[in-house]
């Protein structure tokens, strides 16, 4: 939010008098324009009979709700175990790649480029079409190898990320490298991860949704099952309306509580040893990690 | 092996479909993702509420959700067009929200005494903008741009499964012709490899060309 502040950017000046009644012009006709945009959408909206009874009508249903929740409850099952696997699988990584022994860390590293580098859509489908596992874990597999090892640079950036004098200063106490891990640099690094490892969550939840393309019972499921339905006239924009605010508020949710756990850790003397950038999807730029 | 030599053809369409999608839709991400920054970035007060909000949807919306919206939605208002020009639309929307956030990191990193020092000079904003702060901008924002074509590349896949033409798509073809589905799926992510890492290659040439370590 820096650019919020005037001072705070290098383009602009603060404005005076005259400026600034442009800029208030400028700001009264892009609000023009955009609600006229939202005007035409709803006008859309209703020449198309969206909002007729018919298309509603399903949404008071007992049976139709319970889909619905249903489908999100699926959604969440999904994201909880792919989450806590994930953290699993990316915690066995990094310490893979950390490691002393060459062929771990060249195992774990191979590992963890290649399900970097490939579509986690071609992970899920290949679990669930080539192997013929059920759906749900098919999708959690998928998630799980994907977001695993994501998470596993992640968690490896942050260890690398905490200031080499207090590694050094351990060695030199005499601490064994398993100490040295989990007295000083875990606690450290975990702290300042926390936002990244968040947002790397959001990600798999949001990828959850895949699971609609390969007929997981998901709550994108559900809706297509209402949608289609010709009982109550096909309401597909209705479903979509219905759908996306919780999907994405969803989401909304865990991105702003990573935003909040940075915004605290910044001010939080703990973390001052590290400092670990969110996780850049599938970075294959070497030297750029 | 032969599944690779008997459907070549099949293997070709598919990877180029991919292709078309990539390019297309990072053109429409790069265009829009620089729009949506310079308003984030705006001295007007709701050209920024418009960038945030956009980035901020846009962002947390799974890209399922998106393509099934745009897909299946908007021929209900009469709009209708080729699948592959709707799968670009959503794709290209959706990561245009990931470039204008790596964008606008790249525009507060440059220090605020070079826009300074340039107005001093007597530069007007469009001459600060263009000679002085984005070229400096543009230096650092290689990787994370990078990096989000390449995963641009990797949502391609879900295009596939919305029957767009497209590399993922094929193993529907092949696996009814009754080919071996476990060397289908090699290939199929070998093709993904050779898109993703010419991605990165050629991002790696900027890099050392122009990227500067800050």
């Amino acid at each position: 939010m820096k650019a919020l502040d005037h001072s705070a950017t290098a383009l602009y000046d603060i404005p005076g008098p005259r400026t600034e009644r442009r800029h208030k012009l400028y700001g009264a006709l892009s609000t023009l324009l955009v609600l006229a945009l939202v005007g035409w959408i709803v006008y859309l909206l209703f020449d198309t009979d969206q909002f007729t009874y018919t298309k509603w009508m399903p949404f008071q249903y007992k049976g139709i709700q319970e889909l619905l929740l249903r489908g999100l409850g699926n959604t969440l099952k999904a994201f909880a175990i792919a989450a806590v696997l994930s953290l699993v699988l990316g915690t066995l990584l990094a310490v893979g790649r950390l490691s002393d022994h060459r062929p771990v860390r060249w195992l774990a590293t191979l590992f963890v480029e290649f399900f970097r580098a490939m579509p986690v859509l071609v992970m899920i489908f290949f679990i669930y079409v080539a192997l013929k596992v059920e759906p749900l874990p098919a999708l959690v597999a998928g998630l799980t190898l994907y977001n695993g090892s994501v998470l596993a640079e992640v968690f490896r950036s942050g260890i690398n990320a905490v200031e080499r004098g207090q590694r050094e200063a351990a060695y030199a106490l005499g601490m064994r490298k398993t100490q040295v891990m989990g007295h000083v640099l875990v606690p450290q690094a975990v702290r300042a991860m926390l936002p990244a490892i968040i947002s790397q969550l959001v990600v798999a939840l949001k990828d959850t949704s895949l699971g609609y393309l390969i007929t997981y019972e998901e709550f994108l499921h559900a809706g297509k099952l209402i949608a289609s339905n010709l009982d109550y006239d096909l309401p597909f924009i209705p479903v979509v309306m219905v759908i996306s605010p919780i999907y994405i508020g969803m989401c909304m949710l865990l991105s702003w509580f990573a935003q909040w756990v940075a915004r605290r850790q910044r001010r939080s003397p703990k973390t001052e040893a590290a400092d670990v950038a969110p996780a850049e999807p599938g970075t294959l730029l070497p030297g750029v990690q | 092996m032969n599944v690779l030599t008997d459907n070549i053809s099949t293997y070709w369409k598919g990877f180029l479909g991919t292709v078309e999608l990539t390019v297309y839709a990072s053109i429409l991400a790069l265009v829009l993702g620089f729009v949506m920054a310079s308003f984030r970035v705006a001295p007007v007060g709701s050209f920024r509420a418009l960038g945030t909000a956009w980035v901020t949807v846009l962002r947390n919306t799974p890209l399922t959700l998106l393509f099934f919206a745009v897909l299946l939605g908007l021929p209900r208002f009469g709009l209708v067009l080729p699948f592959t020009v709707f799968a670009v639309l959503a794709l290209g929307c959706y990561t245009s929200a990931f470039i204008c956030e790596a964008l606008r990191s790249g525009i507060n990193t440059v220090p605020k005494g070079q826009g300074e020092a340039a107005r001093s000079l007597g530069m007007t904003f469009s001459q600060t903008l263009t000679t002085i702060i984005l070229p400096q901008a543009f230096r650092s924002v290689i990787p994370p741009v990078g990096s989000t074509l390449i995963a641009l590349a990797k949502n391609s896949a879900i295009a596939g499964a919305f029957s767009v033409t497209e590399l993922l798509g094929t193993y529907k073809t092949l696996s009814e012709l009754g080919y071996n589905i476990i060397w289908t799926f090699v290939w199929i992510a070998l093709g993904y490899l050779v898109i993703t890492l010419a991605i990165s290659a050629v991002f790696n040439i900027l890099e050392k060309r122009w990227g500067v370590a800050r």
